[in-house]
């Protein structure tokens, strides 16, 4: 017996069904979320990160001591659990672990607040340069070339003076100097972007650039962007730290994990605690960050692997 | 079989199967093949994309991807070149069989230039002195109708064309006198009237050292000039083999028809195009009888229940179908 | 010179066409290097008829396309363009002007926007063009074109890289058509797919032409495959057309050289004739577009030239009846 037709289409559509093919379709980002939930790496540091943010933000509210007023009783103390100085104090008999959590605190919204100015003026300047090219394109990465040559630290001190009792202003502004890099990547990938045949596409469909930028070149910058961003946030915790040990970056009473740092250096010997403790966080953060960059930039170019 | 055609096989796949493990479970790209090449025989391999076709001969040459396995045998000259161990694996892949691949800049090394990735080749396989390799490389150059070759052995590929770049691989194929030369879509990036020129080539150059050719395509059109034998492959099987004449004149499996149909021709005006529905299926998800049961015309109760397995149709002709053979005709009442 | 007696209105014009590139920037010392893709080319295309376009690679095929479009901007020339030339207008009047002329590209899958649903990719000529449409009359005519191109209206959701070339491409031909678009340049649009879907796409597109009128350009390196849908063909090479007629007639008697020996290189899946058949071999590759040779383009490989060809470009002589051809020694007819 000779199949009809109609039946044939029947077994077809039953072998699509198998490959398991659902209306509802997959994006690229959600694949990618995928093959980041497989690395092993980054969910533990993905789940390290939100505890870190958690105690950051949370734990304050859950401790006896609050991070600026002295312990009359208590100066230089070494961790113990019977006065509720788990981490031991300061010379200045502040609790050491109200200082480190809203020392990370200060750490993480300054990271974050410098990345998003980044890469919010990096990806419309390197799109917008990129995708436009020519004349324009010349004039605008020649800006980030002389930006590029200025000294990164006499900048700083130049923004200290203007900035100097803000911090988010101030960190704010060191993001406005991180875009550097970012507009460069982005240009570099608009380039390259803009000669796919699926933005001819969308040049032959009559839409306008603005809206090519918007609507096509943007979205599929997703990838290098978000572990651009996520490589950026740990280099400016770093930086951070380091302005603030040479004294340009937040200062007294507010902290955070650089300036405790760069405290409990000066009193390693005695009081080891000062040191070790933020420390800890700092590293942990910076290492869950690296790993969640490294399986980000797996997750979104799997074949780069 | 006796002495003298035992000694005449050169290549062959008994039960050659490739399985690619993958994160979704394993996906077999080749399964459960059997081949023989004759010593100068020209054999086409003809499939459309993912029917298994390049996989299966990177898998010989030791060449597929890390989560690729092989099983089975594949005997040159008796010997399995599966079991070798890398090392000797490299021996023969230089001396025994060579590989033209459809982009010729793959295999060229674009810091080099040409004398040297010819010389190189004659230097470490076959122990020439310097300047012997190079009276060789120039020799082999003229012989796959290089114009002015002195001059472009000194060149570097990137200021080479594409026709001249793949003459080039040719050269570098046949430098070490293979006794297999396997060519993979090796016109496919070419003009057509280079693509001329190079199947020209072919023949010549095959003939003339007693080479065999096993020539990978998606197009019979190009087969129908210079293979002797065809084996047409669908979804990692051998669906049909045949003599090239007999396979054009009198397809045996629908699909080997369908295709030959469904090829426009340039020489004729065609108002009723054969169209095959649907496409290839997933390997992952292979039907449960013939894998070409839900694109087939002629499909019955039968296919949908069990796969066909290969049989002799005609001396040297085996399809795997059990309804074989319907015409141009039929098949276009189902378009 | 192209069908200037077929009946029917003209639709497209494109008169000494010409497109350069600048290959090496101007700098302070030196004039720009500039290559020639598209030289000197004029046709005529009257509605409903579609127009094939053969070459090899680097023969310009894709940039007269594109040029025809303004995707790239020419130098020369006129394409003229219900009643406008295309050449005078500025950058958002040639926007406007896309609702009514549309591009399917080679790669089907490059050409679609990864990050979108095939929904938003065959909605967005409507979302320029009609944006005034509701969310559910868009949808309506998404939904009715995807039908037309033989897609399950269920894949509305999925994303390019979850479907075949095949499918792929008839997206893209939904996206083309959905503003109902007068002219479509399809750019190599079988050569990336397997033999069997080839047939599928051809026939989906001799289809389209009948239901919404099409008029079609069509640019392929395969003469097979322009004879099964053209009705007139450009022969082109090195940007210059060698030869123009009406199908049947070229594809009969071809005139110019070149044609003859790109008939001559096509594979033909018959083994007998294959065999039989003599070949032209042409010897060499083709010139490079940055220093094309004197004379004709073809010269250098051609087994008929002679010291006039060297020189002198030869002008575009009718053959017969819907040919014509460039060439001093170009097959005739023979005297009635």
């Amino acid at each position: 017996m000779i199949l009809n037709p109609a039946k044939r289409e029947l077994l077809a559509a039953e072998l699509l069904e198998a490959e398991g093919l659902s209306p509802e379709g997959r994006s690229l980002t959600k694949d990618a979320m995928r093959r980041l939930c497989r690395n092993k790496a980054a969910v533990v540091s993905i789940v390290v990160l939100v505890l870190l943010i958690l105690v950051a933000f949370l734990g304050p509210y859950f401790i006896p001591h609050n991070y600026e007023d002295p312990d009359w009783a208590a100066f230089r103390a070494p961790p113990s659990w019977e006065d509720g100085h788990y981490f031991g104090t300061d010379p200045n008999g502040r609790d050491l672990l109200a200082r480190v959590l809203y020392g990370t605190r200060v750490s993480l919204a300054v990271a974050f607040v410098a990345t998003l100015v980044s890469v919010v003026i990096g990806v419309l300047y390197g799109a917008i340069s990129g995708y436009f090219g020519g004349r324009l394109d010349s004039i605008m990465m020649r800006f980030v070339d002389i930006m590029y040559a200025l000294p990164y630290i006499l900048f700083v001190i130049l923004l200290m003076v203007i900035f100097g009792r803000n911090v988010y202003l101030l960190f704010a502004a060191i993001g406005a100097l991180e875009w550097l890099t970012m507009a460069r990547i982005v240009r570099g990938q608009t380039l390259s972007l803009k000669h796919r045949e699926f933005v001819e596409a969308a040049r032959a469909s009559g839409q306008k650039p603005l809206k090519i930028i918007t609507k096509h070149i943007i979205p599929n910058l997703v990838g290098p962007v978000v572990i651009f961003a996520a490589l950026t946030v740990p280099e400016i915790i770093a930086t951070e730290s380091f302005l603030s040990y040479l004294g340009f970056g937040v200062q007294e009473p507010l902290t955070s994990l650089g300036t405790l740092i760069a405290e409990g250096t000066d009193a390693m010997e005695s009081m080891p605690w000062l040191l070790a403790f933020p420390a800890v966080f700092l590293v942990s953060l910076l290492l869950s960050l690296l790993f969640i960059g490294d399986g980000l930039r797996d997750a979104f170019d799997p074949k780069d692997r | 079989m006796t002495d003298q055609t035992q000694k005449d096989v050169l290549l062959e796949l008994k039960d050659y199967s490739i399985t690619f493990k993958t994160p979704d479970g394993d996906v077999k790209a080749v399964s459960n093949m059997n081949l023989t090449v004759r010593r100068g025989e020209r054999i086409a391999i003809v499939g459309e994309s993912g029917s298994g076709k390049s996989q299966t001969f990177l898998g010989i040459m030791g060449l597929l991807a890390k989560n690729g396995q092989t099983s089975g045998q594949a005997l040159l000259e008796g010997r399995d070149v599966l079991a070798l161990k890398p090392r000797e694996l490299d021996k023969v892949r230089g001396k025994d069989m060579a590989m033209v691949f459809q982009d010729p800049m793959t295999a060229l090394n674009p810091s080099l230039k040409i004398s040297r990735q010819l010389t190189e080749q004659l230097e470490i396989h076959r122990g020439f002195t310097a300047k012997a390799a190079s009276i060789e490389a120039l020799d082999m150059l003229k012989r796959v109708g290089i114009p002015d070759p002195t001059r472009r052995f000194n060149l570097y590929p990137h200021e080479l064309s594409g026709g001249m770049r793949q003459r080039i691989v040719i050269a570098m194929a046949l430098l070490t006198k293979p006794k297999l030369l396997i060519a993979d879509e090796p016109t496919t990036a070419l003009d057509v009237t280079i693509q001329a020129q190079i199947l020209d080539l072919f023949n010549d150059l095959t003939a003339e050292m007693n080479t065999a050719l096993l020539m990978i395509t998606h197009d019979l059109g190009v087969v129908a000039g210079l293979a002797d034998r065809v084996a047409v492959m669908y979804a990692g099987n051998i669906v049909e083999e045949a003599p090239v004449d007999e396979l054009f004149e009198k397809p045996a499996h629908p699909y080997t028809a369908a295709l030959h149909a469904a090829i426009p021709r340039p020489d004729q005006d065609v108002d009723d195009l054969v169209v095959i529905p649907g496409r290839p299926p997933n390997l992952q998800h292979l039907p449960k009888g013939c894998n070409f049961s839900p694109r087939c015309p002629k499909v019955q109760d039968d296919c949908i229940d069990r796969p066909p397995q290969l049989e002799t149709l005609a001396p040297q002709h085996c399809a795997a179908c059990f309804h074989p053979f319907p015409r141009r005709e039929e098949l276009l009442t189902h378009a | 010179m192209l069908d200037q007696n077929t009946p029917g209105q003209t639709l497209l014009k494109v008169e000494n066409l010409t497109t350069q590139f600048e290959i090496e920037a101007k700098s302070f010392f030196r004039k720009p290097t500039m290559l020639t893709a598209v030289n000197d080319v004029s046709f005529e295309l009257k509605e409903g008829r579609t127009l094939g376009i053969v070459g090899e690679s680097g023969c310009g095929k894709s940039t007269l396309g594109r040029s025809i479009l303004q995707l790239i901007r020419a130098q020369k020339g006129r394409v003229v363009w219900q009643g406008k030339n295309l050449l005078d207008l500025t950058p958002e009047q040639i926007r406007l002007a896309r609702r009514d002329m549309q591009i399917i590209f080679q790669d089907p899958i490059a050409s679609l926007d990864p990050r979108m649903t095939v929904g938003d990719i065959i909605a967005e000529p409507l979302t320029v063009f009609e944006p005034k449409l509701s969310r559910a009359q868009r949808l309506e005519r998404v939904q009715e074109i995807m039908a037309a191109v033989g897609l399950v209206p269920e894949m509305i959701n999925r994303y390019p890289h979850e479907f075949s070339g095949g499918q792929a491409q008839r997206i893209g031909i939904a996206r083309a058509v959905i503003t109902r678009p007068k002219l479509i340049v399809c750019d190599e649009p079988v050569s990336a797919l397997d033999v069997s879907i080839q047939g599928q796409v051809i026939t989906l597109l001799r289809k389209l032409r009948k239901e919404f009128g099409l008029t079609l350009i069509f640019i392929s390196h395969d003469l097979s495959v322009v004879r099964l849908i053209s009705d007139d063909v450009l022969v082109l090479y090195l940007g210059r057309i060698v030869e123009a007629g009406d199908c049947a007639t070229v594809f009969s008697a071809p005139a110019h050289p070149y044609t003859q020996a790109l008939f001559s290189a096509a594979p033909i899946p018959d083994p007998k004739l294959a065999r039989q058949r003599s070949r032209i071999r042409l010897q060499g590759d083709p010139p490079s577009p940055m220093n094309p040779p004197p004379g004709c383009p073809f010269q250098p490989r051609c087994w008929k030239s002679t010291d006039i060809c060297r020189t002198q470009m030869p002008p575009t002589e009718l053959v017969r009846q819907g040919q014509s051809a460039a060439c001093y020694h170009m097959d005739r007819p023979p005297e009635a």
